[in-house]
């Protein structure tokens, strides 16, 4: 059973939301602000969880953090509902023009840990929409919250939740280099690699446990990959000349890469462990930022060899390629959607570099964004967002925005700057 | 080594580490300037030596020599070719610095290169990291030309990582659009 989306639904309450957030924003050491919504959300009231005032208020807030986030929910005030799992005040949520409601309730077990367990209701048709129970430890409250929020965001929506997922980017401070790891909302940061040299092109394994990056820790850039829960990593790619801009195989086996060993920056592919080096296409100009298509079927990359840079693919076993984008003089940073129907890219519009969108079957372009200096973009694992690096009053920011272009964010660290995000997979 | 001579090779040293670091090519850490001994080369000398004069400049260090590198006054202290926006074609006013920096190659095949191309900020990190390589790839191609060799010789990219201007304007761009050829113990 699935709440439908009625686009007559009413519109209140959008204050009470922005109030119920405020709170939030100083704990993440990457802040995120929300500069655009969806243009019709969901109305849902996320009510107090029983017992949650003895454990951590975190629970809620973070569920409710989550869904505001996603620009797809409007939050109505749960102040006064009835707390607990089994409580379904369905007049009383509808009336404050709710759709859905959540209840919860937390509890310490014998083992000194917690148990939360919470419901989704659809106020409408006055019934349950499901739930789910999770044992868990004090330090996973976040998590677990995150979890909330992706089952209520995937029942009410019909798609999956990222809220679990986390994003990759590099920080740039005072000569310092940080690639860090953080949660999706920003919160829970980690340092993976320091750096005095640039770190540039994160990018995920598919399964989420490695990334693989280009460091200039040897005064020139070579490919590692990096294993995150052992901080091991090793060299994947370190010939002669410059190695760079390293993308995953869906299989996570290989990867393409751009080596220039041979003259010039050009396509190969190369095992995940360093092994197997294959050339995979030959010109006399730029070949960079191969990304596979998501099928494995297709390379997508940048090019000069047409006179500009623009983007092309190849099969993934080489072959000829054909030129996907042919309007305007620079359309670079290829990025296939997870359902291989979306092309994001960044392209020169009078002097402004910004994120677009192709839809591949018919070739239509829309331009996503209204600054200036968007590099990097990077999709969420379900598509709906896309995360990308931008300036603003000279300073790098995170961006993400919608694939619709409606719901708009912005995530920064204070007084550095913040470049190549890259969000993970599905955390399994 | 007296004392006095020791102190002033220790302030020199000095100096040169301190310039070392300022990001500019290495100070000129002066060898022994190439005043000759007029009286060995017939100025002034007995008079049953040449009667004409060879007349010596007391001032050149070898332009293919080493010691060059480090001498401001030499052509091959210049290390910087820079080029137009987007562009990876060597032009015309760059030819002179490449030609005396090949036959330093030439002349000493034991020394290595690292060229090492640059970008400005515009646009995206790795095409610009390409267009560097593109660039640092022209300076070698064109060193070879004139006999370098390609065991001495390595070019890489900075991409747009390390700018050396960082205001945004095209006067500083212009002076990131460039390829550094840098020599054994300086990279």
């Amino acid at each position: 059973m699935r709440l439908s989306y009625n686009p007559a639904m009413k519109f209140r309450s959008l204050l009470l939301a922005a109030l119920l957030l405020a709170p939030l924003a100083g704990r993440a050491q990457l802040a995120i602000e929300i500069t655009g919504a969806g243009a019709s959300r969901i109305p849902v009231a996320i009510a107090d969880f029983n017992g949650e005032a003895g454990v951590s208020r975190a629970l809620t807030s973070v569920v409710r953090a989550d869904l505001e986030r996603s620009g797809l929910f409007r939050l109505v005030d749960p102040t006064g509902l009835p707390t607990g799992e089994t409580a379904a005040p369905y007049a009383d949520a509808k009336a404050r023009g709710a759709d859905a409601l959540v209840g919860g309730t937390v509890a310490a077990t014998a083992d000194g840990r917690y148990e939360t367990r919470f419901r989704l209701h659809d106020t409408q048709k006055q019934a349950q929409l499901g739930g789910q129970a999770y044992g868990h430890a004090s330090a996973q409250i976040r998590a677990t919250a995150h979890r909330i929020s992706d089952y209520v965001y995937e029942k009410l929506t019909g798609e999956r939740g990222i809220f679990s997922t986390r994003v990759a980017y590099v920080v740039k401070s005072a000569g310092r280099y940080q690639l860090q790891i953080a949660d999706a909302d920003g919160d829970n940061g980690q340092v993976a690699l320091s750096s005095r040299e640039p770190i540039i092109s994160p990018t995920w394994s598919p399964d989420g446990t490695r990334l693989a990056y280009v460091s200039f820790e040897a005064k020139k850039p070579v490919i590692y990959v990096h294993d995150l829960g052992s901080g091991r990593r090793h060299v994947v790619a370190n010939f002669k000349g410059s190695n760079s801009a390293p993308a995953w195989s869906p299989d996570g086996k290989r990867l393409a890469v751009v080596l220039t060993k041979d003259g010039g920056s050009q396509l190969y592919t190369v095992g995940a462990d360093g092994s197997g080096v294959t050339r995979l296409a030959s010109s006399a100009g730029i070949d960079t930022e191969p990304q596979f298509s998501p099928d494995g079927q297709w390379i997508y990359f940048t090019s000069d060899r047409g006179g500009s840079p623009q983007i092309y693919r190849i099969g993934a076993g080489g072959g000829e390629a054909h030129r996907i984008t042919f309007d305007g003089g620079y359309n670079v940073t290829p990025r296939l959607s997870p359902d291989g129907r979306n092309l994001a890219y960044i392209s020169r519009n009078g002097g402004r570099f910004q994120l677009t969108i192709m839809d591949l079957a018919t070739r239509q372009t829309q331009v996503l964004t209204d600054s200036s200096k968007d590099e990097s973009p990077s999709f969420a694992p379900n598509g709906r967002m896309i995360l990308y690096a931008t300036e603003i009053g000279g300073r790098g920011v995170l961006a993400a925005v919608s694939a619709d272009g409606r719901v708009k964010q912005k995530l920064s660290v204070p007084a550095a700057d913040i470049r190549e995000p890259s969000w993970s997979p599905y955390v399994k | 080594m007296r004392p006095t001579t020791f102190k002033l090779s220790l302030a020199v040293s000095a100096i040169v580490l301190l310039a070392a670091c300022g990001g500019q090519p290495p100070a000129p850490e002066q060898s022994p300037a190439g005043v000759v001994d007029g009286s060995r080369t017939g100025v002034g000398g007995p008079a049953t030596g040449p009667t004409t004069v060879a007349p010596v400049t007391a001032t050149a260090i070898d332009p293919t020599s080493l010691a060059a590198l480090k001498d401001p006054k030499s052509v091959v202290f210049n290390r910087s070719v820079f080029f137009d926006y987007d562009q990876y074609v060597i032009k015309d006013e760059f030819k002179p610095l490449i030609d005396a920096h090949a036959k330093l190659l030439v002349k000493n095949p034991g020394v290595k290169m690292l060229i090492q191309g640059n970008a400005d900020e515009r646009g995206s990190r790795e095409y610009n990291l390409a267009l560097g390589q593109k660039r640092a790839e022209a300076v070698k191609k064109a060193l070879m030309l004139l006999g370098g060799q390609e065991a001495q010789i390595e070019s890489v990219s900075l991409g747009e990582e390390k700018p050396r201007c960082t205001d945004q304007s095209e006067s500083c761009w212009a002076q990131n659009r460039r390829g550094d050829m840098l020599y054994s113990g300086e990279f």
